[in-house]
């Protein structure tokens, strides 16, 4: 038993609930009380990512009840890794929010804050039905930030993000349901130990089980077929939401590696690497959907939106190969894509601040005011997603490539791959060249300056793609250690051995 | 038993998916809420349909699964703020757009012909 293991999860939730009851406090005095819940979640994560670097599993069960019977938070080196992730970047996205974007709507910083309460408990959580209610949290919080900012863009694309979930949901509870129907269980170690024994029967049902969990990860993730709701839902988004939003897909992500790998991994009998096969042809066709709509859109933020995309196909090829090098190379590139992506939307931001009525379209339009500035987080963005030396993206996916071994999937993952980057090279260049470079004479009304808060936010963000580069020795250590931890199920099963009461007492 | 009960998912999911299908956003929701329903059921017999039997902590052999009850607990509860939140949501976007298709407004229509320019010579 850790009780730090709560720390991500009540932190947000006590800052949340005091947001929400100071919906008519003085502004300033709430920005202060929410950024302080962000950084001492911050905080937290770092401790808890301390605590992982030992390589040991730690559970906090709640209740004291016994694992497979209660539910319980299980901390590992992956675990700490994602809550870092959203920690960063929700911390960074809140203070470009605490610049403007928060006004107009009281229950802002609630929302925000319960957004990233319901990411902890996802990626916390070592039971299947409490990840469905992790689900949940998070998505409720996000619908009500997605309307944020007002006006009648955002309510078709919101109509559509909600169904399109609901339905998820649903798929969720069915699948959910089939297992435990057989296992009957729904903890994740318990149902790594049961599955290699599930025979006859009741063995289609979980596999029909498996797959419809594909689906919905495959959903929240944004694979190939399942995508086409997000580049429109993040691109009417307001920035810091959208710049947060960057690692709702790779939640889906978190919960393929997490179950995929536990429960039906190499060791789970007939239904070992379920699904894998059907992920690596649809990870590099979601990669090249990515490319074809990075190259038509014609926006930033449709551009950046698609970026996400992009991603996800070039994260989920390693991760459906299985091996052990892939999967700590899409774990180092998972870091870099999700702060660069959320950095990208916050400048796109600024960008669209700057230009009166062209808004972030990819047009011509008068001369920006903060134009070197702001090119210059653009270059470093889009250096960084389109994976060009020398910023992060490019280790991520030289690491990437690395990690194949040669074979037909090798000559597919590298073509596609490389042929990917190479046109969305063109998008970015295409779509700065025209925004920056390509001006026009004329007058545009004075916009308003750009404040501290918002331009430390959004360069501090895309800045990090340096200090990843600067890092990467340190971090391709842990993701190493992350996928040898992932790839040794035993030692998570052995969480259910822990004692709970005291033998002496 | 399990008879009825499996054709009472079946009809309750299939209208749901059929009237989720709709282009309106009045058929959406209710097909959203025949769904849930539908799921709600679907998660109760995963635990086993047993009527009379003893709860788990009973001293009979065959006793009732207490877990799938609260897992369909919560899903209930999660399904009726969700229903709440899409009829708001469908509301604002019947006002937006003056129209209640799920798109916002009617798929492209090519438009009439338009009259034969009168040209004088």
């Amino acid at each position: 038993m850790n009780h730090w293991l709560t720390a991500p999860v009540l932190i947000p939730l006590l800052g949340g609930i005091l947001q929400a009851f100071m919906g008519y406090a003085p502004i300033s005095l709430r920005r202060t009380l929410a950024l302080a819940t962000t950084v001492l979640m911050l905080v937290s994560a770092i401790v808890l990512l301390v605590l992982a670097d030992d390589g040991s599993y730690r559970i906090y069960a709640f209740g004291n009840w016994q694992p497979p019977f209660g539910i319980v938070l299980v901390l590992d080196r992956l675990a700490a890794l994602m809550l870092i992730m959203t920690a960063v970047l929700g911390l960074f996205c809140h203070l470009y929010s605490i610049g403007g974007a928060d006004e107009g709507n009281r229950q802002f910083h609630a929302l925000f804050l319960f957004q990233l309460m319901g990411l902890n408990i996802a990626f916390l959580t070592g039971d299947l039905f409490n990840l469905f209610v992790a689900f949940e949290v998070l998505l409720i919080a996000s619908y009500g930030l997605l309307m944020h900012g007002g006006g009648t863009i955002r309510t078709v694309p919101g109509l559509h993000y909600v169904v399109l979930n609901l339905i998820g949901s649903a798929i969720f509870l069915i699948s959910v349901g089939m297992i435990y129907s057989v296992t009957g269980t729904l903890n994740m170690a318990d149902l790594a130990v049961k599955i290699p024994e599930v025979s006859g029967e009741g063995l289609n049902i979980v596999k029909a089980g498996g797959m419809m969990l594909l689906v919905v990860f495959g959903l929240k993730a944004a694979i190939l077929p399942l995508c086409f709701w997000l580049p429109r839902a993040y691109s009417k988004a307001t920035a810091p939401v959208a710049a947060l939003f960057a690692v709702m897909t790779k939640v889906g992500i978190y919960a393929i590696l997490r179950v995929y790998l536990l429960i039906f991994g190499d060791d789970a009998g007939e239904l070992a690497n379920l699904g894998m096969d059907w992920l690596f042809p649809i990870a590099l066709a979601t990669l090249a959907m990515g490319v074809i709509g990075a190259l038509g859109s014609g926006s930033l933020k449709t551009l950046v939106a698609w970026q996400v995309i992009i991603s996800v196909g070039t994260l989920l090829a390693p991760i459906s190969l299985g091996s052990e090098a892939g999967l700590s190379a899409a774990l180092f590139y998972l870091l870099s894509t999700t702060w660069t992506v959320g950095g990208l939307f916050l400048v796109s931001e600024l960008v669209a601040n700057q230009r009166g009525t062209a808004q972030d379209r990819i047009i011509t339009a008068p001369k920006m005011q903060n134009r070197t500035f702001l090119s210059v987080l653009f270059l470093i963005g889009a250096v960084a997603a389109a994976g060009l030396p020398p910023l992060s993206g490019f280790f991520g996916k030289v690491l990437i490539l690395q990690s194949v071994q040669s074979g037909t999937e090798m000559a597919w993952l590298w073509s596609v791959l490389l042929i990917g980057s190479f046109l969305t090279v063109i998008a970015y260049s295409r779509a700065g060249s025209i925004v920056f470079w390509r001006t026009v004479e004329g007058h545009l009304e004075k916009p308003d300056p750009l404040n501290g808060r918002i331009s430390v936010a959004a360069g501090a963000l895309t800045a990090l793609a340096v200090v990843i580069v600067v890092l990467a020795g340190p971090i391709t250590r842990y993701t190493d250690a992350t996928a040898e931890q992932l790839h040794n199920k035993d030692a998570y099963t052995e969480i259910l051995q822990t004692k709970m009461v005291r033998e002496d007492s | 038993m399990e008879l009825v009960f499996a054709l009472v998912i079946g009809a309750l999911t299939a209208s749901g998916v059929y009237l989720i299908l709709r282009a309106r956003t009045f058929p959406v929701v209710v097909g959203l809420t025949m769904l849930s329903y539908g799921v709600n059921l679907f998660l109760f017999s995963s635990g086993r349909l047993a009527t009379g039997e003893q709860p788990v902590l009973g001293t009979a052999a065959s006793y009732s699964d207490p877990l799938p009850q609260a897992l369909v607990l919560t899903a209930i509860v999660i399904g009726f703020a969700m229903t709440a939140f899409v009829v708001v949501l469908s509301l604002r976007n019947l006002a937006d757009n003056e129209d209640d298709h799920v798109d916002g407004k009617q798929p492209y229509k090519s438009p009439a012909p338009e009259e034969e320019e009168v040209t004088g010579k």
